[in-house]
Order: C-alpha cells, then sequence, then structure tokens
C-alpha cells in the first residue's frame, strides 16, 4: 500500500532476506511464551496509564482516593466533564489548539516541501551553502531563546496572540531535510523536464509533479508536526499571557494546579486532551513509526 | 549531492534552471533566472533569522545584562555569571537535573535495548508491540504529569495503596528528596522507553543475520549475543539516542513544572526542598517570575555548555572502547583512525541498509 509512497531507491537490489534461521532453530514453545510473556508486561506497563485515566476520569475524587482503590471505570464521566467546564474554557483551548496544530502543519508541509523540492532537484548559486546553514541549525538549543524569544514577541506586539506559536515554526529544518531526502529518490527527473517542455515554471511543476508524488513524505511530516504542536507546552505556557486564551496543555496544566483536588474533573480534562491525537497517531502508525526509526538513523 | 545525482549529459532542451547544466554554462546564467527557487528556500532563512538566529545573539547580550523587561536595559558586564557560580539554588538544580538524567536514562535506554531485542526476534503480533510501545510517546507531557502525579501521590495514590495492600510501608513519592527524582525519572522512562526501542530495532534489522546465525551455531546463548553483538554493532545508534536523551534530558521542564504547580510562588518552584527544580525551570521562574531577564539568559548559557560537555563526554565514552578492543601493537593515533574509518563505513552501511529495511517492512 505504502510502496510508491516512499523513495524507491536502493528496494530493488536489497537482497532478500534469509528465512529467519536464527530465531526458528533455536526457539522452543516455552521461549515463546516467556518471550510474549515479557512484551506483554512491556504493553501493560505502556498501556496501564491509559486505563487508569479511564478510571479515574469516569469516577468521583472519593471512589479515586477510596481503599480499596476501585479498579474499574465508574459511571461519573459527564458528570467530571460537566464540572471541568464550568471551571475551565477547555472547549476554547482545544478550538485554539486545533488552529495553532492545523495551520502549523499547513504551512509546514508547505514551506518544506517547497525548499525541499528546490534543494533535490535544482542548483542554483549558493545552495550547497544554504544546505549546509540549515544542517547547522539543528544544533541550536530551544531553550537557549525562550527569554529573547518572549522580549522579540512583546516588541512586535504578538504576546498573548495564536501568531506568536504559528509563525515562528512555520518553516522547519527537519522537514526540509526529510522531504528533500524523499524528493530526492521518489522524483524522476525526466517528470520535472517532461513538465518544462510543457511549460510548466518551478512552481507549478512543485504543485503538479513533486507534491503528488511527496505524499507519504507529506502525509508524515503534517502528522509529525500537529502531533508536536499539540503536545507543546513551554513555550505556549510563556507566550500565552491572557487566561482567556490558552491552548489545552496550558488550561489543563491550570486545571491541575487550581482544582487539584477535585481528580475527577482534572482527569476529565486529561482525557480531552489526550483522545484526539491517540486516535490520529493509530491511524497514520505503521507508516509514522516506520519514518521515526528511518529518520533518526539517517540523522 | 542532489546535483550529482541527476548529473547526466546535458540536452538541448535542457530546462531554465535544471541541475543537470554543466557549471560553465550555469555560471552564465543571470542570478535573477534562479528567484523560483530562491522564493522557495526563503521562508525557512527568513523564519530563522529572525526568530532563531536573533534571539540566541540577543540571549548572550542579555546575559551581560540586569534588565526586567520594562525599565532601561543595563549592563553589568559578567556580575550575572559570578553571581550564578555562587548561588545555591543554581547548584541545586544543576545536580537535579544530572541525577534525574542519569537514574532516567540509563534505564530508559537498557529496557529499550532488551525490548528492542525481543521484539527483533521472529515473533507474531510485532506491529501490534510496535506501536503499544510507541504510544507513550505521543502523549503530551501535561497530560502524563497529571496522570503520574496522582498515581505517585503520598495518601491513597494507586501505588502506596498497592504498597499499602502489601503490608509495606507508604513511600513519600512526592515529599521526600528521592521520591520526587524517582518519580519524574518514571514518567520521563515511561514515555520514551518505547520511542528508543523502536530507533533500536531499526538499528537492529540492519545488522545482517549471518552474523546471529555464525554465533549460533558455535552454540553462543541468548544473553552473549545480546552483550557480544547486538550492543557493540548497535553502537553508533547508541551514541545517538544517548545525545538526543542528554539534550532532551538536561532541558527537563514539564514534568516538575506541572507536578508541583509552579506558578503559585516563586520559591516553591521545585516542590518540597526544591528536589524537582530543575536548571530549565529555575531559568523560567528566574525570567517570568522575578523577571530578571539578564539572569535568566546567563542559566540559559550555563545549560548549554553543560549540555555540550555532557554530550561530548557521552561521545568519548562510546569511543574510546573502540580502542580497547583495537589492535594493541597498533600506535594510538593510527587505532583511532582505523577505528574511526571502520566505524564510518559502519554506521553509513547501518543507515543505508536500515532504511532499506524499512522500506521493505513497510511494503510487507
Amino acid at each position: 500500500m505504502t510502496a510508491t509512497l516512499l523513495p524507491p531507491t536502493g528496494a530493488d537490489t536489497a537482497p532478500a532476506r534469509p528465512e529467519r534461521a536464527v530465531g526458528v532453530r533455536r526457539r522452543t514453545p516455552v521461549g515463546t511464551v516467556v518471550t510474549h510473556l515479557c512484551l506483554i508486561i512491556g504493553v501493560i506497563l505502556s498501556l496501564f496509564p491509559f486505563y487508569w485515566l479511564i478510571v479515574m476520569s469516569t469516577s468521583t475524587t472519593g471512589e479515586i482516593f477510596g481503599y480499596p482503590p476501585k479498579l474499574v471505570p465508574g459511571t461519573h464521566l459527564l458528570e467530571n466533564l460537566r464540572n471541568m467546564l464550568a471551571n475551565v474554557d477547555l472547549l476554547s483551548a482545544l478550538g485554539n489548539t486545533l488552529i495553532v496544530s492545523l495551520s502549523l502543519a499547513v504551512l509546514v508541509m508547505l514551506f518544506d516541501s517547497l525548499a525541499a523540492f528546490a534543494f533535490a532537484k535544482y542548483s542554483f548559486p549558493g545552495s550547497r551553502v544554504l544546505f549546509s546553514i540549515l544542517l547547522v541549525t539543528f544544533l541550536l538549543p530551544g531553550s537557549l531563546s525562550l527569554v529573547p524569544s518572549f522580549v522579540l514577541m512583546s516588541k512586535l506586539g504578538w504576546v498573548g496572540g495564536l501568531q506568536a506559536l504559528i509563525i515562528p515554526g512555520a518553516a522547519n529544518a527537519f522537514g526540509i531535510f526529510l522531504l528533500r531526502q524523499f524528493a530526492a529518490g521518489a522524483i524522476p527527473n525526466e517528470l520535472i523536464e517532461s513538465a518544462r517542455i510543457d511549460g510548466a515554471g518551478f512552481f507549478r511543476t512543485w504543485w503538479t509533479v513533486a507534491i503528488p508524488m511527496l505524499r507519504g513524505g507529506l502525509a508524515f511530516l503534517g502528522i509529525f508536526t500537529f502531533i508536536t504542536a499539540w503536545n507543546d507546552y513551554v513555550w505556549p505556557l510563556i507566550v500565552l499571557v491572557n487566561p482567556q486564551k490558552q491552548t489545552l496543555q496550558v488550561a489543563l496544566s491550570t486545571l491541575n494546579s487550581v482544582y487539584g483536588t477535585d481528580y475527577g474533573q482534572v482527569m476529565a480534562g486529561a482525557l480531552v486532551s489526550v483522545i484526539p491525537l491517540i486516535g490520529i497517531f493509530l491511524i497514520g502508525s505503521r507508516h509514522f513509526i516506520a519514518n521515526i526509526a528511518a529518520g533518526a538513523l539517517k540523522g | 549531492m542532489a546535483i550529482s545525482e541527476s548529473a547526466r549529459p546535458g540536452t538541448a532542451t535542457r530546462p531554465a534552471s535544471f541541475a543537470e547544466a554543466p557549471d560553465g554554462e550555469r555560471r552564465r546564467r543571470p542570478l535573477r533566472s534562479y528567484w523560483p527557487q530562491y522564493v522557495a528556500v526563503a521562508p525557512f532563512y527568513i523564519l530563522f533569522l529572525v526568530f532563531g538566529l536573533f534571539p540566541v545573539v540577543f540571549s548572550v547580550v542579555l546575559s551581560f545584562t540586569q534588565w526586567d523587561g520594562i525599565s532601561k536595559l543595563k549592563f553589568v558586564g559578567l556580575a550575572q555569571y559570578a553571581f550564578l557560580v555562587q548561588d545555591p539554588r543554581f547548584w541545586t538544580s544543576v545536580a537535579n537535573t544530572l541525577i534525574i538524567w542519569v537514574i532516567s536514562t540509563l534505564p530508559m535506554l537498557f529496557l529499550a535495548l532488551l525490548m528492542a531485542f525481543i521484539l527483533h526476534q521472529n515473533i507474531r503480533g510485532k506491529g501490534f508491540y510496535r506501536v503499544a510501545f510507541f504510544i507513550p510517546n505521543v502523549t503530551s507531557l501535561v497530560a502524563v504529569a497529571v496522570v503520574f502525579s496522582s498515581v505517585f501521590s503520598d495518601s491513597f495514590g494507586l501505588i502506596n495503596n498497592a504498597l499499602t495492600a502489601l503490608g509495606a510501608a507508604n513511600i513519600p513519592w512526592l515529599s521526600s528528596d528521592w521520591g520526587i527524582k524517582v518519580t519524574i525519572a518514571v514518567m520521563v522512562i515511561w514515555r520514551y522507553t518505547g520511542y528508543n526501542a523502536i530507533i533500536y530495532l531499526a538499528g537492529l534489522q540492519s545488522v545482517p543475520t549471518d552474523l546471529y546465525e555464525a554465533a549460533r551455531v558455535d552454540g553462543a546463548s541468548s544473553t552473549q549475543i545480546f552483550f557480544r553483538i547486538t550492543i557493540p554493532l548497535l553502537r553508533p545508534v547508541i551514541l545517538f539516542t544517548l545525545i538526543t536523551s542528554t539534550i532532551g534530558g538536561l532541558s527537563l521542564f514539564t514534568e516538575p513544572q506541572v507536578l508541583f504547580g509552579t506558578g503559585a510562588s516563586a520559591s516553591s518552584a521545585g516542590g518540597p526542598g526544591d528536589a524537582g527544580l530543575t536548571i530549565v525551570l529555575y531559568q523560567y521562574v528566574q525570567a517570568f517570575f522575578n523577571f530578571d531577564f539578564g539572569y535568566a539568559s546567563a542559566i540559559a548559557w550555563a545549560l548549554f555548555v553543560l549540555s555540550a560537555v555532557v554530550a561530548f563526554i557521552n561521545f568519548r565514552l562510546l569511543r574510546d572502547r573502540d580502542d580497547a578492543m583495537g589492535d594493541r601493537k597498533v600506535p594510538m593515533f593510527q587505532r583511532r583512525r582505523a577505528a574511526a574509518r571502520a566505524r564510518s563505513r559502519a554506521a553509513e552501511s547501518d543507515a543505508v541498509s536500515a532504511s532499506r529495511q524499512t522500506r521493505e517492512e513497510v511494503r510487507s
């Protein structure tokens, strides 16, 4: 299904993987059971906090801290949600988060694919130097610039506005680097040439030739950017000074510090902030994980 | 790279700004004919100049000043750094950060290796396990901190309740020095173990299977294979995860910030006894509670230096082991060079075959 989405370079020359004689030969039934047992313990440890989140968000605070603890979901989800919404405007925070995450995903896909296409398929004076600069920018740590960035935002009059979250991240080195790898392998030069013969300029070629062939990489970059933006906390916490205009994570943190004793409603808020993201991740999980791993090995 | 890839004998119908043009011809073309490419790459560089480079330069300047963001900026030379080296709270934050980094990174990377090693075997349901292990990584830190703060709550938290049920004494997770550090480390371990395991798994899949096979034939046990083959061959990948974990671990902020609801006052920022006060949390308190922008910038640069030093030590640790295994008759510098060459070759072929492998997997 995804074969066409990935750069085909090398795939054909890859030697057929030998049958995994290693595992097969020595594997006893007992060994298999032990292996799966280890993995299942791992899965339980990974997923238990989610289960516990569901249990807590559907229980009253009294039930959560009772002894012996209640280990199955309760029936108070709606009540918890109502209490939570009465205290924190989580819906508008949800809206703000959606605006920021979606805008960032779209802008990053747009600007990064333009730059990646130019770097991968065209040679122009200074292109090598510019690309080297791009790689060096990976090394600059974000925490260095929290204070000066805040000062800059206040000079621009952006403090408290969502543009302070969107504009600075609208193009990034990671995405350009990633898509450039995709573009170098996935877009045949012949196609670009025939587009040119048909009279298409750079931007038209980008839109009609590059974008369709890059859609696998673009999908990954879009989801990755969306998830990162959705979970971002430090910068929104600093720059969104208006309590009426928050993102989901900041609102959740406020809810936790102000109404921390009412666990039921705090957990209901946490549930709202976690579910959409897990849904999105599960839809594209396979492709997503493969790309994360490949990206790490390349980098 | 792209240039050489697409280098072909030129044709009469060469595109206006196409990479295939031989150098001589390219130079003759006026610069303005490349405007679409410059426009295409411009957004990143403009944004980087304004929101990336300028703040970093500005933060150097700020670290030599006394400024609250409103009144007139006053240059004080190295006074902020002089204060920094004798500020006990700063050193507390450094110690906390390093301790939490060590007690989270070491178990995390070891567990991840183990997990990847198990997943690499020929087992059913690999896809399911990978997704299940990766889910924590896409969960927001704030939600993680909120859930874990209840699980580790001193009175009637799930863990202390379980300890009570087992007849054991309760542990003051959120009010004792080590309890706080362990709680934060557990959150980090929970969120990133699966992520690192997935990266190791991709690395493992790039190791040729005949190596394992040969070891099996020679009668090596799984444990021997893990420590003698898997770990040495994964060294470049381990270095990558170690560096990533260092950069992430030393800028730890969200977990303690949410855990102790920093916001009420600057003095209680790191929880009881400042046990959860990390460097970035301290920087945040100085900047946005005490409005001491100059001092906060000095802290930021101290963190930068610390990260660079720790990353360098990581690098040396993993590198020097190569030398230890090298041929002792060869002079030191030659051995190093040979090792470096072998390593870079290995890393290259690793990366190539890993991406190939990943692709294969996606296809299947």
